[in-house]
């Protein structure tokens, strides 16, 4: 029997495929054929999208981006949609993907096909070892949190399985609020089996008994996904009174977020999953310590978590073969922008940006050389193409003035102007501010109103907003406030020309 | 309200009265560290900023007070500590042995400076000595961080946006005067939290929250649509007095202004005894302010001694002494001299002609013990008689009845303090929220830490189920039925061996303790065998006698008007017994 693959994942959904997959059905009923449709995850390749697969013995041929219209050419073995074996697709063929390595390539909500491709060969190891073997193979892979601190998973994990405790929880951050991020939703609407195994694997770890997957409100495939998945692991067993029927108790659910960039910061999430409001919780006591409802929490991104079953499984040697540095192991960029290729590529860390941007992504759409690329959301700094040979890693974009964030890489070409993006960042700060505290709530809506007067020429407003980003840059208690100087500064360090107005000119 | 004390006057000792801006910490472990240079050793968990302010050093602050946990959010208070990175908030950062800190820097003086810079860019156009900004906190920041000028201004054409502007905060509201005794303008708010975090933490009555998000934050009091009057407020003042800005305020400063003078002295409503300073211009009372170190109410009131003493210039206040031959007769207004000579002329006359025993003295419940102690003096000693009683003597007499009989002593066996370590509490015909609020919040602080809680109560009364507290059990037995309901708990806890019996050997009469045990253990006082009786489930009591005797340190407040018939001091008498049978008394958080 044949297998046609369609994605499911929500970026091609908004490119057509359910149409696409309808389209499919109505040939394979039309002609009779003896095929069935599976729906998949994304490849990553979102210019692509929608990304049609068919089975063949020699490997799954890529078709896309395709429209309902090509599907009868495609069938017919005659489609100019031919892109060859998906695998050997250039941007594709270039990455390690070991946390992606199921996504686009199995049913995510078939828990028999995720085993059949090594799912749950993590959690089956984790369960053969000690508790110190446990954390000390997280630990010595050399992951670090992949929501944007880069704190190393290890120390977070040995903090909370270290805490006494009647209760622990791990709370999987899925908020992924970073503009121009899309990898955690990827992997969840892609191969959720993997995301349950790694926070079944850190309950493990860590002694902790309940999870929740906190996730936006946005993001309405992921949570049906990951619900469902969720249902299908407690009925076979993997969740429950006892992990795979053999280990202690482990249960998880999905938790909504209520629409809050600030939330995704992880003790807004704890209050906001405690059903308070979602403001940001000052640190120390850390969640580890006292997290979700007071109780030691491990709070980890997703790709934090769903690197785990890979590590455990395949041992903490190699994944700290591949990287750079402090920074080990693979990262899932996501491309975005101005770009001809986007979409998700994991790698290992070590490339530089320049190829990232150039040989990975393209270069620009729009033809026209590149003039500033974001790296690590909306609070990240923005590169000029002479930093281009930075390598991809965190030591070294910090070296750089900038972050690697949620590795979220956002292109821009040479219209754009600086001085907007830079009103823009404090604009998405006042936006999104929990109003905690002043540098932040007050901050932003004057860092707005200062560059609007340096848009106009005014001299006195410069160095008013090189102070005011230092308030909020050592003054802020959170990352929101305090990273969103990052952006401005560095578009006010690397293209002063932007702000360099006279009132003449602003006239 | 009285007098009582006057800190260092008259040989008092003097107290101290900073705030030290976060609560202290008790731990037998102690941390040594150097703040500008100085070495300070301190309680582990203790912040950097109380730790510096123990040392004398005060950091800048706007959001944290000693009463209440800090919250980080002012960002004034900020601070260098060698080997950290950036700037760490003093009031939310506990110190760690060898911590070298930092508190005066160029750094740190310019991010203060910018911080303040941007409350006074988002205050009203009157900056920050508007009509009701008095003398606030906010105003000493901003001179104390040498604030000199607001740079912020608005782009040309455009505005400077404002918080309290409708056009630029849709959340806006104007003041909220519909509190009787304090306004609300919002418009010169900072979103410190301390309010809502008084309300939550001290007065623990949740009647205030933070709305919206960002710039358009606002303090907020009750549901969407509510102003201060609708909501669970019940205007104890808390979040008046930790307010930093001129925002909450009382009506009597804002009509009268600024007080100039302070005397400590007791609230005589109720039975607590809070201290308040009664702060004043000359002999005008401005406001009565909760005393910090008052006992009973640690810095903490109710609405009575806080807001009701419109009595104390009220026009239908004798001020003078008067005196009248007879009923008939209309009052005389004359001086002390003449006064006291005709009141004591006439005490002796009586005596003379009808005997010494002719006359006594009865004091009110509101007196001072030391009102009540000079007129028993008064009448013992100079007319010779024991005729004298006080009002609260009748109130209590079951109740000092009750526990002298088991202790010995009628006296109360601990102090409010004590509640911060009960881990069971016990309420038998008492409603503390409404007839004892400033306890009733004290108690509820604890139980909102885990301390369980049995209320014994026909009522449903407040404590049984109320924001973030409710009772482990609710035994609501039929009036007249507290004392086999109390018989058939000791029965439980003596028949099921929950007592302590090393401790009675060492603390009570073993062969009394037989004779109670015997007596109780009997099965007709079994809660099977009375509940027909109680009304009470078998099955709550004896689950709730399992708490009492196993949960940790227990301890029992009663109301005093339950104890005037004689079941009443049965009622005491049954209940110390089982306490005692358990070990529960005379221990920090029992009794
Ligand atoms: C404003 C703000 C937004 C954040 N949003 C996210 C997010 O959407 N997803 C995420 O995983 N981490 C986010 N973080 C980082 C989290 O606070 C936290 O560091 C992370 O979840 C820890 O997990 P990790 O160690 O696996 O990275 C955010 C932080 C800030 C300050
Ligand atoms: S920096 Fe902004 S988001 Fe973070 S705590 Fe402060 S106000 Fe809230
Ligand atoms: S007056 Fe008391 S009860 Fe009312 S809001 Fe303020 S703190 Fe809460
Ligand atoms: S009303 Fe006062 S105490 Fe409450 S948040 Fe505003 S400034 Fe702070
Ligand atoms: S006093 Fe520490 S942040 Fe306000």
């Amino acid at each position: 029997m044949m297998r046609i693959f369609v994605p499911r994942d929500a970026a091609a959904r908004a490119l057509g495929a359910d149409a696409v997959a309808a389209a499919v059905l109505r040939e394979i009923a039309a002609r009779g054929l003896d095929a069935t449709l599976v729906r998949n995850g994304s490849r990553g390749m979102v210019w692509l999208e929608p990304l049609v697969e068919i089975e063949t013995p020699q490997g799954r041929t890529a078709f896309g981006p395709c429209a309902p219209a090509d599907i009868p050419a495609i069938l017919d073995g005659q489609s100019d949609k031919a892109l060859g074996p998906v695998e050997a697709i250039p941007f594709f063929a270039r990455q390690t993907r070991l946390t992606f390595a199921r996504v686009g390539l199995t049913d995510p909500l078939s828990l028999a096909e995720y085993e059949a491709h090594g799912g749950l060969a993590g959690l089956r190891a984790a369960l053969a070892m000690t508790p110190e073997e446990r954390i000390a193979t997280v630990r010595d892979s050399g992951l670090r949190g992949r929501g944007g601190a880069g704190f190393p998973t290890g120390i977070k994990w040995a903090t909370v399985a270290q805490a006494p405790a009647p209760q622990k929880y791990v709370v999987c951050n899925a908020d992924e609020g970073d503009s121009g991020t899309f990898a955690d939703r990827m992997l969840m609407e892609g191969d959720p089996f993997c995301l349950i195994e790694g926070m079944a694997i850190c309950g493990l770890s860590v002694g902790a008994t309940k999870g929740y997957v906190y996730i936006r409100s946005e993001y309405p495939d992921a949570i049906a996904v990951m619900e469902e998945a969720i249902r299908i692991a407690r009925a076979a067993g993997l969740l429950g009174p006892a992990l795979l029927g053999q280990g202690p108790a482990f249960d998880m659910e999905v938790r909504v977020g209520a629409g809050a960039y600030v939330c995704g910061e992880e003790t807004s999430l704890l209050n906001s999953l405690e059903g308070r409001r979602g403001v940001v919780r000052a640190k120390p006591p850390l969640p580890a310590l006292e997290g979700l409802f007071g109780r030691p929490t491990v709070v980890n991104n997703v790709l934090s978590l769903a690197a785990v079953p890979w590590i455990m499984a395949h041992g903490a040697a190699a994944y700290r073969d591949y990287g750079l540095g402090r920074s080990r192991g693979t990262i899932p960029l996501q491309i975005a922008g101005n770009v001809k290729r986007g979409g998700l590529c994991e790698v290992a860390f070590g490339l530089s940006l320049g190829e990232i941007v150039h040989d990975i992504a393209g270069g620009t759409a729009s033809g026209r050389p590149v003039k500033a690329v974001q790296v690590g959301g909306p609070l990240g700094a923005y590169f000029p193409p002479s930093l281009f040979d930075t390598p991809f890693g965190y030591e070294e974009f910090d070296g750089a003035g900038g972050l690697i964030g949620h590795a979220g890489i956002v292109v821009f070409d040479d219209s754009v102007d600086m001085l907007e993006q830079a009103r823009f960042a404090m604009e998405f700060c006042a936006v999104e501010s929990c109003g905690k505290c002043t540098p932040c709530r007050i901050g932003a809506v004057r860092g707005m109103e200062t560059i609007d007067r340096i848009a106009q020429g005014d001299p006195e407003a410069l160095p008013l907003l090189t102070d005011l980003c230092e308030t909020m840059k050592l003054g802020s208690l959170c990352a929101l406030g305090g990273f969103t100087p990052y952006p401005v500064l560095s578009a006010l360090t690397h293209w002063p020309e932007d702000f360099a107005r006279t009132r003449r000119a602003a006239a | 309200m009285k007098d009582f004390v006057i800190p260092g006057h008259d040989g008092a000792p003097a107290f101290d009265d900073r705030d030290l801006g976060t609560p202290a910490r008790r731990s037998n472990r102690t941390v040594t560290l150097t703040i500008d240079g100085f070495a300070v050793t301190v309680p582990e968990g203790t912040s950097v900023m109380r730790a510096a302010a123990l040392a004398g050093i005060e950091i800048p602050k706007l959001c944290a007070t000693d009463s209440l946990e800090a919250w980080g959010s002012c960002r004034l208070c900020l601070v260098e500590i060698e080997g950290r990175r950036g700037t760490p908030a003093s009031c939310t950062t506990p110190v760690a042995e060898g911590m070298v800190v930092h508190t005066q820097t160029d750094t740190l003086r310019r991010l203060r400076r910018g911080v303040m810079e941007l409350y006074a860019s988002d205050q009203p156009q009157q900056g920050l000595a508007g009509p009701m900004n008095r003398g606030t906190p906010l105003q000493r920041m901003a001179a104390v961080v040498g604030l000199n000028a607001v740079r912020y201004k608005a782009p040309e054409g455009g505005r400077m946006a404002s918080h309290a502007e409708p056009a630029d905060n849709p959340r806006f509201r104007p003041v909220d005067a519909s509190n009787p005794y304090f306004a609300y303008d919002p418009a010169q708010c900072i979103v410190c939290n301390l309010c809502v975090r008084a309300c939550d933490e001290i007065q623990g009555t949740f009647a205030l929250t933070i709305e919206g998000r960002g710039f358009e934050s606002r303090m907020r009091p009750g549901m969407a649509g509510e102003d201060y009057l609708s909501s669970d407020c019940v205007s104890c003042g808390a979040c008046v007095q930790v307010c930093p800005t001129g925002s909450l305020m009382e009506k009597s400063v804002i009509e009268l202004g600024l007080p100039t003078r302070s005397v400590v002295t007791t609230c005589a409503y109720c039975g607590v005894g809070c201290q308040f300073e009664a702060e004043a211009q000359g002999d005008t009372v401005v406001r009565m302010v909760p005393w910090k170190h008052g006992k009973a109410n640690r810095g903490h009131s109710c609405v009575k001694g806080r807001f009701a003493w419109g009595y104390a210039t009220h026009r239908d206040r004798i001020l003078e002494p008067m005196i009248r031959e007879s009923i008939d007769e209309p009052w005389r207004v004359v001086g002390w001299d003449e006064a006291i000579t005709f009141a004591a002329t006439r005490l002796r006359a009586i005596q003379a002609r009808h005997g010494r025993h002719s006359i006594g003295g009865i004091t009110s419940s509101r007196c001072t013990n030391e009102e009540t102690y000079l007129v028993q003096k008064l009448i013992r000693s100079v007319f010779g008689n024991n005729n004298t009683d006080t009002c609260a003597r009748v109130c209590h007499s079951p109740t000092g009845y009750g526990l002298r009989q088991t202790f010995g002593t009628s006296a109360g066996t601990q102090d409010f303090d004590s509640v911060e370590h009960t881990d069971v509490a016990v309420i038998i015909g008492a409603n503390p929220t409404d007839g004892h609020p400033v306890f009733a919040s004290r108690l509820k602080r604890r139980l909102r830490q885990g301390a369980r809680l049995i209320v014994i109560d026909p009522r449903r009364i407040d404590l049984v189920r109320s924001p973030h507290v409710e009772a482990a059990y609710h035994l609501a037995l039929r009036p007249g039925t507290n004392v086999a309901v109390l018989t058939a708990m000791a029965h439980v806890i003596v028949t099921e061996g929950l007592h302590d019996e090393r401790f009675i050997r060492e603390r009570c009469d073993w062969e009394e303790f037989q004779h109670y045990a015997e007596f109780v253990s009997d099965p007709r006082h079994s809660p099977e065998a009375t509940e027909a009786l109680t009304g009470v489930p078998a099955a709550d009591l004896r689950a709730a006698a399992r708490l009492y005797a196993t949960g940790g340190n227990g301890g029992d407040l009663l109301r005093p008007r339950r104890d005037r018939t004689f079941p009443g001091i049965d009622h005491r008498h049954g209940h110390r017994q089982s306490g005692h049978a358990d070990g529960q008394y005379r221990r920090p958080g029992w009794g």
